[in-house]
């Protein structure tokens, strides 16, 4: 599971039921997405769409940090800073 | 395409690749969970330019794989009805039930059809309201919200003739089954991103605490998955436990609230039926008592319809990591992506599937 | 006849049949409404002498050099789509899969399966269709027949046309001619023909710009034949099944093996977020506009010169090589540097949401 694609939001209207709906666009396509799960989604902004709903909004900040690190990463420790911290940690 | 070709950088995944190379010092057994990640993994080639100590295991992540036989019946049996109209995503049209898939029905006069989205299910029962418009709800949370959203919206607007056939399971109580497993061999989980990107990922965290391990939540793309794999062979080489997330840019702790508040409106948790598993607790959803009346089982009265399994299927064995695909006596004979004994080989993120069309012999390596 | 082309003289538009406005049993009963039809339709539309003749069969003079034949029958839906229609797609793919055979096109013929009730408009529509897209290929259609088929017993019309082309002297194009070593071409980019027909399917439609690559490819083989002479081995249109299926087939005849690299077929950026968004893979997506060049690799460059240099070849790239082993088997490097075998497709590729 689960094919879920980011595209670029184009435009938003609402429809009759008050539903937000966009145009979202994938690397030049345009598909009807269903934004009502992501209220807080602007035009302009990424989403993850899949089966036609955006489930998520891309986070250009943390896209641009995990690339950030991966392209100057040489250890893999180098990459936990890029993850949360996992609770239960032993001691070091 | 943005956030899409950055996760396929050559450059990145070599940097990676050597730094887990240097990084493992013993053998390590990962699970992926999603079938989408399966596919990702074997399409680009991932799972042989690991180091040898690392053995990727294929999980029960394809929503199509474990559906139960019984619930292709059903809609094989709904499908036949003149009145009506089965609408299915594209994946479940190739599944074998006891009387033969979606595509044979369709072939036999259904009136089958490919939808893209639940909501163009809808759409179609608005334009045909002589007939019955049935949805096939199937799908891991992910998929749930839209399912979810279909039915709200058919409640809200009052049309009665569309219905979900629903046969949703959940993660957790996979991975929980899996664990359980006192033969299983798993030391870390690569958490299924999309899944996350809608539940967060707290609920992982008490699973990785009890049963201590690592549990990395990871996106699909190959630099995506490398990452994901990294960070799990790191924790394991420290001996750290607990659960981290890859898939930042589109996954939070908490996850989507207001397709978890729907979901909790339109579903309720039961005990469901996993192909090749069996029934595992409180580990799918049905419609809730007040959507009672757009379950297509209850409208139709095919709920009582059961099924029987090819015995020489070991889907189950496949599906919880114990078997390699190729390790089946059926696989490439008398099972084929033509022929398929079973849902992993039809899936398109089945490992049987994945194994048979990309190659995959004993050793992993091409045949 | 001599081989100088037929003289289409003037195009005039098919004057409308009035016995209706639509099919009926009778234009497929040989009487008079069956005149009417090809008098007052197929006629005026593919004007020539040798279809004028109205014989049986139709007559041509014997070219010099080895003869190519090929047919091939039409069932697309929907009939007309972004980029084209059944009938140019019939009239360019049997073009098409003589080119591949390295022969000239001389001549086509043109089978309908009409099924009653069909739209006489839609008719002269694919007839007008088909008779732009011969005489931009410059090919003519010398025959034909029409069936009529009970209402319910078809699916609107069904195509079929065959060709007859003439090989030159020293051109041996086979798949059998694939050699280790030999270079692999493609003359542009992929999967644009089965995405236009998604984008307008039922269920599937999305907002694009795409549209079939449907075209008529003789003369841009005649330029890689002139560029690459002996050295061109195999040519094959991906129509069905994709690069995947067409790369496949040529390694089980020659039995060889093939790479390919991911990095270098070219594919549009919307065509592949439409692939994206439906989980299909671009290399098992059909074309019907594209050509598949096996040629030695001393000719290579050459060869992709030559493509480059034409229309419909502008976006050509050297995409694999072919190898010794293991015969039939075709892989592909990924983008990433992994590889995995690029296997036949079973069945129809469908859209996937997993």
């Amino acid at each position: 599971m689960c094919l879920g694609v980011p595209g670029r939001i184009e435009s938003a209207t609402e429809d009759s039921l008050g539903m937000r709906m966009g145009r979202v666009s994938f690397g030049g396509i345009v598909k009807e997405v269903c934004l009502a799960y992501v209220p807080e989604a602007k035009v302009g902004d990424h989403v993850l769409v899949h089966v036609g709903f955006a489930l998520s909004v891309v986070d250009e900040a943390e896209a641009r940090r995990t690339l950030e690190t991966l392209a100057t990463m040489g250890e893999l420790s180098e990459l936990r800073g890029d993850a949360d911290a996992p609770p239960g940690r032993p001691a070091p | 395409m943005r956030h899409v070709d950055e996760y396929r950088d050559e450059a990145a995944a070599t940097r990676l690749l050597e730094a887990l190379r240097r990084r493992v010092t013993r053998p390590w057994t990962i699970m992926e969970i999603c079938g989408g990640q399966t596919h990702t993994l074997i399409q680009a080639g991932i799972d042989q330019m690991l180091p040898d100590a690392i053995t990727l295991v294929h999980g029960p992540g394809c929503p199509v794989c474990v559906t139960p036989v019984e619930m292709i019946d059903r809609a094989v049996t709904l499908a036949r009805r003149s009145d009506v109209i089965l609408t299915s995503f594209g994946d479940m049209l190739r599944v074998p039930g006891t009387f033969g898939d979606l595509l044979g029905a369709k072939a036999a006069g259904g009136d089958v059809r490919m939808v893209y989205s639940p909501l163009d299910a809808l759409a179609l029962a608005r334009r045909h309201p002589d007939r019955q418009v049935v949805f096939f709800a199937v799908g891991f949370e992910t998929t749930a919200p839209a399912n979810a959203m279909a039915a709200w919206r058919a409640k809200q607007e009052g049309v009665a003739n569309f219905s979900l056939l629903c046969s949703h399971v959940l993660v957790p109580p996979a991975m929980e089954a899996i664990l359980d497993d006192p033969e299983q061999r798993v030391q870390a989980f690569l958490a299924a991103g999309h899944v996350c990107t809608v539940m967060g990922y707290h609920e992982y965290e008490p699973l990785a605490a009890r049963h201590r391990l690592p549990i990395v939540v990871t996106g699909f793309e190959p630099v995506d998955l490398l990452q994901g794999i990294a960070l799990a062979v790191d924790a394991l080489e420290d001996g750290r436990v607990g659960v981290e997330n890859q898939y930042r840019r589109v996954v939070t702790r908490e996850g989507n609230r207001p397709a978890q508040a729907l979901l909790a409106e339109v579903f309720e948790v039961r005990d469901r039926a996993w192909r090749g598993i069996g029934i595992l607790p409180r580990s799918g959803y049905g419609l809730a008592p007040a959507y009672a009346d757009l379950d297509a089982e209850r409208r139709f009265d095919v709920a009582s319809v059961t099924a029987v399994e090819p015995a020489e299927c070991i889907a189950g064995e496949v599906l919880r990591g114990r078997k390699k695909p190729h390790a089946c006596p059926a696989f490439g004979t008398r099972c084929t992506p033509e022929h398929p004994l079973g849902a992993p080989m039809v899936s398109a993120e089945g490992a049987c599937a994945a194994y048979h069309r990309y190659g995959r012999g004993p050793g992993g390596t091409p045949t | 006849m001599s081989d100088a082309r037929p003289d289409f003289g003037k195009l005039a538009c098919p004057v409308p049949i009035t016995t209706g406005p639509t099919v009926q049993m009778a234009h497929g009963g040989g009487g008079r409404m069956s005149k009417a039809l090809t008098d007052r339709l197929f006629l005026p539309a593919f004007r020539n002498d040798a279809l004028a003749a109205l014989h049986d069969g139709a007559t041509l003079a014997r070219p010099a050099g080895r003869i190519a034949f090929t047919t091939d029958t039409y069932v697309v839906r929907p009939l007309f789509f972004p980029g084209g229609d059944i009938g140019s797609l019939a009239v360019h793919g049997t073009v098409n899969d003589l080119a591949m055979c390295g022969a000239r096109p001389l001549a086509l013929s043109a089978g309908y399966l009409l099924e009653e009730g069909f739209p006489l408009a839609d008719l002269e529509r694919v007839v007008a269709s088909m008779r732009d897209a011969a005489l931009r290929a410059g090919v003519p259609i010398v025959t034909g027949d029409t069936k009529v088929v009970d209402r319910g017993k078809g699916d609107g019309v069904y195509l079929n046309t065959a060709g007859v082309g003439v090989i030159p002297e020293g051109i041996e194009i086979a798949p059998t001619r694939a050699r280790p070593g030999d270079r692999i071409l493609l003359s542009g980019s992929i999967a644009l023909h089965g995405i236009a027909i998604l984008s307008v399917r039922e269920g599937l439609a999305f907002e694009s710009a795409i549209e079939s690559d449907s075209a008529a490819l003789h003369d841009l083989v005649a330029a890689v034949l002139a560029a690459g002479g002996a050295g061109v081995h195999v040519l094959r249109d991906p129509t069905r099944g994709g690069v995947s299926s067409a790369t496949n087939e040529i390694a089980l005849s020659a039995g060889v093996g093939m790479v390919l690299d991911e990095r270098a077929i070219p594919v549009r950026e919307d065509v592949r977020g439409a692939c994206e968004i439906m989980g299909l893979d671009p290399l098992y997506v059909a074309n019907e506009g594209k050509a598949i060049a096996i040629v030695a690799p001393e000719v290579a460059d050459a060869v992709l010169a030559a493509l480059r240099g034409h229309p419909l070849g502008r976006e050509a790239a050297i995409v694999g090589e072919v190898t010794p082993g293991p015969a039939g088997r075709v892989t592909i490097r990924s983008r990433v540097g992994g590889t995995r075998l690029l296997d036949m497709m079973s069945g129809e590729q469908l859209p996937r949401i997993c």
